[in-house]
């Protein structure tokens, strides 16, 4: 029993560290790479200016993505051995390719990239950035589709004890990958285009590198809104989507207790999770079946129901995930979209209309708005996570068969505030380096570093 | 030959990717506070595997995916068995990885200091414990009847294993040296020569130790082939030092490779076709058969991994072609 909560608490701490740079990374990848093109493509040296200036922040950031994400990749054995015996033989795959297709490619060019600044021809520093890029894409590609199979096992066969595969093409077809796959991405999107706005606005404040700035503030102003429409469309269509296949996760995220025709939607709660009701509620009527069938009429199930089935299908015990704190993380989430959506909206408003440096208010809520996206990254991994409880592999195997037998509690316990001490020391470091180079703007690269005859020859300059 | 024994094969071959190259890396960090004396100097250790250390990393994190894939309760049981020894090397890894990337952003000397020191520390500790944890597959741990791993964290630490932890290091420190004599100009490159000479010395003295141990407490040996390919990886080691002192410093690195190169391939030979001994009864070893995944998974992975890796290689190989340059106080990019 204690080995499951360290192991949970484990897995939870360093995901969600893990997490906390991927999102960057995916988004200011790309970012950076499209700041590069146009630098090839115009020659205009601001462009090069950019590019040196957001690829420091995106190598510093992407070096605790590299390190946090090291202990993903082992993990599920030290903690979860009897999951990665149960479905090693599904889940492996997609975690081998993962590495094979997209972690080597990703590390080997990003050397090439900050090193070859001066050694290879601009074409092809170029590509390398963009091969970066790609591949950090590609590898949250190949591990949703493993996360994609916990949610919704597909392509797989009981034989042997355990679950086998049979088909890897329904594998990585798997239909929920096509709602998480863009969704996380986007996600990533979204945080670094408002990573680059808020940055920009400090600096627009300050008027420094008024040019660089705006023509940073530009690119991620339209590269935001995009991503931000995308995400919130494809959450909505992966929520009507989760209906279908995960109705208890959605109906505890709404905490929905009982069957309702037509459903409202809450938008405030105070839930009794003991009592299976809440004890009061501020609601809009029929907004819920609208938001899962796209009309205002259609019964959606509630929680009391389902476990009752669950109960028939899967035999006694507890199907209801923590409906509190699910129905919360997804209301964090959801206003943190609408927020980033009106956020960019007015900011390509303000920009278009040539206003934007005279909005001084707007500027200064653009850094405070760099947080948002990451608070709703981390409560809607939680929502995910959490709302499969019980379940490790949906409808398959629960978290509590899941964990290593074997490993004593106390060993657990040292690795949990081993990595978790590690990680916020490192946290710490990273952000006073990140705050150091994003006040120190473009050029003013240290005198430290200039007395080495840098000239040109590496990123740093 | 099937699937099964494809797949050890290639988990060996990843392996030896790994060690031959993260080897080298490993020996750098470990030389940065030894020859480094100067911040000028430590920058142009460093930057000779700055390009690379990230890339050689992750041959050990497929070799990680690869095991999970084609031998799931390997996985699971050298996992959680090695819990504690391998939250080490993961913290090791992990200090050593940022270090190399925030040592270079604030220009500070006890901010440098510190993280040199984490280089150091990371690279000398996941150099021993690869060893301890490749001397614990040879020699057997305790393995009950369902593949579950009884022993505890000091059962890992035998003097046998021990004499294995230093052979890497001694092997890698070596190995280090010789790349950053090729890899460097001036003293830099003479200074890292003389380190090689004396350290080879010791690398040739622990590595006797460990085969004789080997042949007392393993039954690597009773594999003829293995037991050949050990003895081989000792003669290049002496081939690679007499080498050495004709100044032969390139022909010197290849064939030290060539010694990661065969003791690993003799370790897993030695295995074979066992991928985990039980010390308790032979019968509760864990073979490539019962720790395998089913016939479907191990074809599928055997196209990828036959598309990938030769790509893999092939660009892996042409960023080392981009950077072959010899690494002068000019150019620091760390
Ligand atoms: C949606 C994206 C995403 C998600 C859900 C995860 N990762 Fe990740 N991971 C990345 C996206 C990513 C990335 C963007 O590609 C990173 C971040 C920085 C980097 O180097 O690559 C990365 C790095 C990274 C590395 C280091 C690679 C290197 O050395 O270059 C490993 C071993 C893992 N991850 C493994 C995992 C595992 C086992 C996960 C499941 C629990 C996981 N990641 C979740
Ligand atoms: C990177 C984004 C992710 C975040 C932030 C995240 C977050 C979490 C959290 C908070 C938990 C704890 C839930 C609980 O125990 O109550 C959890 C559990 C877990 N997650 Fe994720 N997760 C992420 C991605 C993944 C992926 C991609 C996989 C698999 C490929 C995965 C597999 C698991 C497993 C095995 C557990 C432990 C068992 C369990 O508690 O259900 N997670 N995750
Ligand atoms: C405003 C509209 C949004 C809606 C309707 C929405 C909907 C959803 C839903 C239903 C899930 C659960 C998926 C599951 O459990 O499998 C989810 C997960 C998630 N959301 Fe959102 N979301 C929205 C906005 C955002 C924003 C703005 C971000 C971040 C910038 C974000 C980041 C995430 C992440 C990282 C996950 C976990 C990964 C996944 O399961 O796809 N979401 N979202």
């Amino acid at each position: 029993m204690t080995q499951l909560i360290l192991s949970r608490l484990q897995f939870a701490v360093t995901t969600s560290y893990h997490f906390l740079f991927v999102p960057l990374t995916l988004g200011l990848g790309v970012l950076v790479a499209l700041m590069e093109t146009w630098y090839v493509r115009t020659g205009n040296e601001t462009y090069k200016k950019m590019t040196k200036f957001w690829g420091k922040l995106f190598l510093i950031n992407f070096a605790m993505g590299v390190v946090t994400g090291l202990v993903q990749e082992f993990q599920f054995g030290m903690n979860w051995s009897e999951y990665s015996r149960f479905v090693g033989d599904i889940f492996g795959a997609p975690l081998a390719v993962e590495a094979l297709l997209a972690f080597f490619l990703e590390s080997t060019f990003l050397g090439v990239w900050v090193f070859g600044w001066d050694r290879l021809p601009k074409k092809v520093h170029l590509l390398s950035i963009w091969l970066v890029a790609i591949s950090s894409n590609l590898s949250a590609l190949w591990i949703l589709i493993a996360n994609s199979f916990m949610q919704e096992p597909v392509g797989y066969a009981l034989r042997h004890g355990r679950a086998e595969m049979t088909s890897f093409l329904a594998l990585v077809t798997n239909p929920h990958v096509f709602y998480q796959f863009p969704h996380t991405v986007l996600s990533g999107f979204v945080t670094a285009a408002f990573f680059v706005m808020g940055i920009s606005a400090y600096h627009l404040i300050k008027k420094n590198h008024q040019d660089v700035f705006r023509r940073s503030f530009h690119m991620a102003v339209v590269f935001g809104i995009i991503s931000t429409f995308g995400v919130a469309g494809i959450g909505h269509l992966q929520g009507m989507y989760l209906v279908k296949v995960q109705p208890m996760k959605m109906a505890a995220a709404e905490a929905h207790w009982e069957t309702e025709n037509p459903a409202g939607l809450l938008l405030f709660a105070s839930i009794d999770d003991q009592g299976h009701k809440n004890t009061s509620q501020l609601e809009i009527p029929g907004m819920l079946s609208f938001l899962s069938y796209d009309s205002f009429t259609g019964e959606v199930k509630g929680i009391n129901e389902l476990q009752a089935a669950d109960v028939q299908q899967y035999g006694p015990g507890n199907y209801i995930p923590p409906v509190t704190s699910l129905f919360w993380s997804f209301r964090i989430m959801l206003t943190a979209g609408m927020w980033l959506v009106l956020m960019s909206l007015l900011g390509l408003y303000f920009y278009k209309s040539k206003r934007l440096e005279q909005k001084t208010w707007f500027l200064k809520l653009l850094l405070f708005t760099i947080p948002v996206p990451y608070i709703a990254n981390t409560s809607g991994w939680y929502m995910a996570e959490v709302g499969r409880q019980p379940w490790i592999v949906y409808g398959l195997q629960k978290v509590e068969a899941a964990v290593s037998t074997s490993v004593p509690a106390t060993s657990m316990l040292i690795a949990l505030i081993g990595f978790a001490l590690i990680y916020s020391i490192l946290a710490v470091a990273d952000v006073y380096l990140l705050v150091k180079f994003i006040k120190q703007g473009p050029e003013e690269a240290s005198p430290e570093t200039l007395n080495h005859e840098m000239k040109g020859a590496s990123l740093w300059t | 030959m099937d699937l099964n024994s494809l797949w050890f094969i290639l988990i060996a071959v990843l392996f030896v990717g790994f060690f031959f190259l993260e080897g080298f890396d490993f020996g750098v960090g470990i030389l940065l506070p030894i020859l480094g004396k100067n911040d000028v100097d430590r920058r142009q250790i460093i930057n000779t595997i700055g390009p690379h250390w990230d890339g050689n990393e992750v041959w050990m994190i497929t070799a990680g995916g690869a095991i999970f894939a084609a031998f799931p309760n390997w996985y699971a049981t050298l996992f959680s068995g090695f819990f504690l020894a391998l939250f080490l090397v993961l913290v090791a890894l992990i200090i050593r990885g940022v270090a190399f990337e925030f040592r270079s952003s604030h220009s500070s000397p006890g901010w440098r200091t510190s993280w040199d020191w984490a280089i150091f520390t990371g690279s000398i500790l996941s150099a021993i414990l690869w060893g301890v944890a490749v001397a614990n597959l040879i020699k057997g741990v305790p393995i009950d009847a369902k593949m579950q791993y009884v022993g505890t964290f000091f059962d890992l630490l035998s003097p046998y294993t021990i004499i294995g932890g230093l052979t890497t290091l001694f092997v890698f420190v070596f190995h280090g040296a010789l790349f950053l004599s090729l890899k460097t100009t001036g003293q830099m490159a003479e200074k890292a020569a003389k380190t090689a000479r004396s350290v080879g010395l010791l690398a040739i003295l622990i590595v006797l130790i460990m085969a004789v141990c080997t042949y007392f407490q393993t039954g690597l040996f009773s594999t003829l082939g293995a037991g050949i390919t050990l003895l081989c990886s000792g003669i290049t080691l002496i081939l690679a030092n007499v080498l050495l002192r004709s100044q032969k410093v390139k022909v010197s690195f290849v064939l030290n490779g060539l010694t990661i190169l065969l003791f690993t391939v003799a370790m897993f030979w030695g295995l074979f076709p066992h991928v985990m001994i039980s010390s308790l009864n032979p019968n509760w070893s864990l073979t490539i058969y019962n720790a395998s995944s089913s016939p479907y998974t191990l074809k599928i992975m055997t196209i990828v991994a036959f598309t990938m890796v030769p790509i893999v290689l092939l660009y892996q190989g042409w960023t080392y072609w981009v950077f072959r340059k010899r690494v002068t106080e000019k150019d620091l990019h760390y």
